[in-house]
């Protein structure tokens, strides 16, 4: 037999599985017009002038890492342990700024190249689809953040742990985007 | 939600009642997952980079390695799996997946259409003087 609590973690955690879907959805969204627009660079420089696989690399070891310490830090929640949870939380929140502050730094030097959203519609669908994760990841960043508050504040009780749950999924979910997006933007970009 | 939950091996499995077995995700799988997810990262880059591959088959590649690492993160991370704890996620998942197909192939496939259709430009130009 299953308790009560165990049950409403499951409910819980299929209800934010459904929510994720649906931003999968939208992202696919995102993906489907950057695939249209690819080649109307409208003059302007294309994919294989602007990326940098070194950078990209980079921002990928970082997400594929702060996505493990989520997970070690879900499994020190779980089993109510605060050191842990709270190093493996800081290593998630540190990889992720990094990940930011590269991804800030790549916008920045191509605006600076006259290669900003406005430039063409390639680059508009660029920077729709690059910042829309961006914009994910910074609103994850937060999340990460409140819930180490709420752990700090509340403790490890069951509604907290159901929160730990669903910012677990969050985060995965974010680094099963970019893996996508890495692939389809600048690998496939880069050879193309 | 029901009020009785049935035991695991009912088969009778709505989201919020089901077995507690792997109830408790352990390091081990997220090793497991990183090691592989890295492996897979590593192999895409490289084979971007390189040119000792055929340069056509090389997108085809990267959307397969892109694919295969999507699903060690599901399984891995997610710890989205057959048993009967994931059921209803995974026929979400499914469902997504195929309106995330219809999505990306039907756009390719109808602006494709469209711009194969359409007056190349410099005609387009001479017509509206």
């Amino acid at each position: 037999m299953i308790s009560t609590g165990q049950a409403k973690r499951i409910a819980v955690g299929y209800g934010f599985w459904i929510f994720l879907l649906s931003d999968i959805v939208m992202f696919a969204c995102f993906f489907a017009s950057y695939a249209v627009l690819v080649h109307a660079t409208a003059g302007g420089p294309s994919g294989p002038q602007l990326f940098d696989l070194d950078r990209v690399g980079f921002e990928t070891a970082c997400l594929l890492l702060s996505s493990f310490s989520c997970g070690l830090a879900f499994v020190a929640s779980s089993k109510r342990r605060a050191a842990p949870f709270y190093l493996t939380m800081a290593v998630t929140l540190a990889l992720g700024a990094i990940f930011l502050a590269l991804e800030c730094g790549e916008f920045l030097s191509m605006t600076e190249r006259n290669a900003g959203p406005t430039r063409s519609a390639f680059l508009s669908a660029f920077f729709a689809l690059v910042g829309c994760h961006g914009l994910h990841v910074t609103i994850g960043l937060l999340w990460l953040m409140t819930m180490m508050a709420q752990v700090r504040a509340k403790g490890f009780r069951d509604d907290i742990l159901r929160r730990l749950l669903c910012f677990n999924l969050f985060w995965h979910a974010l680094d099963i985007i970019w893996v996508a997006l890495f692939t389809v933007v600048y690998l496939i970009g880069v050879t193309a | 939600m029901t009020e009785s939950f049935p035991p695991p091996d009912t088969g009778q499995v709505a989201p919020g009642d089901a077995s507690n077995t792997d109830r408790e995700p352990g390091v081990s799988s997220y090793v497991v997952g990183l090691v592989l997810a890295s492996g897979l990262t590593l192999v895409s880059f490289a084979i971007a980079r390189g040119s000792l591959f055929w340069q056509p088959s090389v997108p085809t590649a990267l959307i397969v390695l892109a694919i295969a690492q999507m699903g060690v993160h599901l399984v891995f991370f997610l710890h989205l799996t057959s048993g009967p704890d994931s059921t209803n996620n995974v026929l979400a998942l499914a469902f997504g997946v195929l309106i995330v197909f219809l999505i990306i192939a039907g756009s390719l496939w109808i602006m494709a259409n469209l711009d194969h259709n359409m007056l190349p430009m410099e005609r387009l130009m001479q017509m509206q003087r």
